[in-house]
C-alpha cells in the first residue's frame, strides 16, 4: 500500500472518526466499495450498515452508519452521515428497546390506517445493524 | 414621601431580584456555551455537505428535482415561526414576530393562504392570538438538547407537503447568532430550494488542484434527489440551532442589563434612604437644640 488515506466520518452533532487509515470498505447503495488512497474523485450514496477500516497500526475498526453520503478524493473520504458510533460506543440497550418497539408496531399494523411503514421499517433496519454490529464483538 | 422603612424594604426586594437575574444570567452563560458548541459541531458537517451539494447541482442542470422548481401560482405558503418557549429575554421573541408579520403582510396583498408551523411557544401563542392557521406545533426544542431527528422529521413533512402541493412555498423564520451582541431575526426560502451557489473558483484552483469531475453512484440525478430533501433538513437543523443560541445569548444579555439596572437601583434607593434618615437625625437635632435654648431662656 502506497500510503494512508485520511478518513473523516461527520455527523450533523459532531465528528466521529477523524484519522488516517490504510483501507476504508463502505456500504454504498449500489454495493459496497473499498477506497485506497489515490481513489478517483467519487461520490456515492450510503445505506444503512457498518463501514469498515484499517487504521495506522492494522487494528480492523467498525463504524456504524445510518445512511448518508460518501465522498471520496484522492487523498481523503469524507463520509456525512446522519448518525454515526463507533462500535465500541453504540448503546445496546437503546437499539434493543428500539428493534422491539418497531417489531411491535409492525405487530399491530393492521390496527392503524395511518400507518408509517417506511419509518419503522427504517427504524428496524437501523437497530439490527447495531445490534449485529455490537454483538460481532466476540 | 416614603417612609424609612418603605425605602429599606424595597431595596430588600431590588437586592433579591438582582440574585434571580444573577443566577438566571449565569444559567442562559452556561447554556450558551453548550448551544455553541452544537453549532460548532455541525458547522463542518454543513460545509462538507454544501461543497458536495454545490458541485453536483452544477453537474446535474436545470430541473433535476422536482423541489427546485418554483411554482407558478404560489397559493399556500407555510411559515416555519422558530422562537423560544421562554420569555426574559428582551426583544428576542419580539424581533422574530415581527419579522414572521411583516412577512405575512407582504404576502397577504396577493392572496395567499399562510399556514404555521410552530417551534417554539411564544410564536406559537402570537398565531392563535391572531388566529393563524397552525399545521404543527413543537415545543421544549429551541433552547434544549436536540438531535438532527427533530430537523428531519419536520422537514420530511415540509417535503412531502411541497411534493403533494399542500405547499407552494415554505420560509423559515429564525433568528441569526451573528454574535454575542447581535442576533438577527432572518426569513429565508426553504422550498422550491433557492439556486444552490457552487463552490467559490478560486478556491478549487488553490486549495483542490486535482479536483476532477465525480463518478457518481448512483447517478447524478438520483443522488441530488437523495441529497436535495436532506438539504432541507441541514437548514432547518441550523435555524433551529442558530435559534437556539440567538435565545441564549439574548437573555444572557438580558440578564446583564437587568442585574446592572438593579445595581443601579439599590444606589439610588440607598442614597434616598440616607437622606432621608440624616434629615431626619437633623430635624432631631434641631428638636433638641431649640428645647435646650428654650430651657436656657
Amino acid at each position: 500500500m502506497a500510503g494512508n488515506i485520511r478518513l473523516e466520518v461527520v455527523t450533523p452533532e459532531k465528528s466521529v472518526v477523524s484519522e488516517d487509515v490504510k483501507i476504508v470498505v463502505a456500504p454504498g447503495n449500489l454495493g459496497d466499495f473499498g477506497i485506497l488512497i489515490g481513489h478517483t474523485p467519487f461520490l456515492s450514496t450510503l445505506k444503512v450498515g457498518s463501514l469498515r477500516y484499517i487504521d495506522a497500526s492494522n487494528t480492523e475498526r467498525y463504524v456504524f452508519i445510518s445512511g448518508g453520503f460518501a465522498e471520496a478524493l484522492p487523498d481523503k473520504l469524507t463520509v456525512l452521515a446522519e448518525s454515526a458510533e463507533r462500535r465500541r460506543d453504540i448503546d445496546i440497550q437503546r437499539a434493543k428497546t428500539s428493534l422491539e418497539r418497531a417489531q411491535k408496531r409492525l405487530a399491530d399494523i393492521s390496527k392503524k390506517e395511518d400507518f408509517d411503514f417506511m419509518r419503522v421499517r427504517a427504524s428496524l433496519e437501523r437497530a439490527l445493524h447495531r445490534l449485529k454490529l455490537s454483538g460481532s464483538r466476540a | 414621601m416614603a417612609t424609612l422603612k418603605d425605602v429599606l424594604i424595597k431595596i430588600g426586594a431590588v437586592k433579591k431580584t438582582k440574585q434571580i437575574t444573577k443566577a438566571m444570567g449565569m444559567v442562559a452563560t452556561s447554556k450558551l456555551r453548550g448551544a455553541q458548541q452544537n453549532l460548532d459541531g455541525f458547522r463542518p458537517y454543513a460545509g462538507k455537505f454544501a461543497e458536495v451539494l454545490g458541485s453536483l447541482a452544477e453537474k446535474a442542470g436545470e430541473g433535476a428535482s422536482p423541489l427546485l422548481v418554483p411554482r407558478e401560482e404560489v397559493k399556500k405558503i407555510n411559515i416555519v415561526l422558530c422562537t423560544s418557549d421562554r420569555g426574559l429575554c428582551g426583544g428576542f421573541n419580539v424581533n422574530l414576530i415581527t419579522a414572521a408579520n411583516n412577512f405575512v403582510k407582504e404576502r397577504s396583498e396577493q392572496e395567499v393562504d399562510i399556514s404555521f408551523t410552530n417551534f417554539g411557544k411564544k410564536g406559537r401563542d402570537w398565531c392563535r392570538k391572531n388566529k393563524m392557521q397552525i399545521d404543527s406545533e413543537q415545543l421544549g426544542i429551541v433552547g434544549a438538547k436536540f438531535g438532527f431527528n427533530v430537523a428531519s422529521t419536520a422537514g420530511q413533512k415540509l417535503v412531502d407537503g411541497f411534493l403533494y402541493e399542500t405547499y407552494d412555498e415554505v420560509y423559515v423564520v429564525y433568528s441569526e447568532f451573528v454574535s454575542m451582541a447581535r442576533q438577527i431575526a432572518t426569513v429565508k426560502q426553504l422550498l422550491p430550494i433557492p439556486p444552490i451557489e457552487t463552490a467559490e473558483e478560486e478556491e478549487v484552483d488553490t486549495d483542490k488542484p486535482y479536483q476532477a469531475e465525480h463518478i457518481c453512484e448512483p447517478s447524478p440525478k438520483e443522488l441530488l434527489g437523495d441529497l436535495l430533501p436532506r438539504h432541507v433538513y441541514v437548514q432547518l437543523y441550523s435555524a433551529l440551532l442558530e435559534t437556539s443560541t440567538s435565545e441564549h445569548a439574548a437573555r444572557m444579555a438580558a440578564m446583564d442589563n437587568a442585574t446592572t439596572a438593579c445595581d443601579d437601583m439599590v444606589d439610588s434607593l440607598t442614597l434616598a434612604y440616607n437622606k432621608a434618615r440624616q434629615a431626619a437625625i437633623t430635624a432631631e437635632l434641631m428638636d433638641i437644640v431649640g428645647g435646650a435654648e428654650a430651657l436656657k431662656g
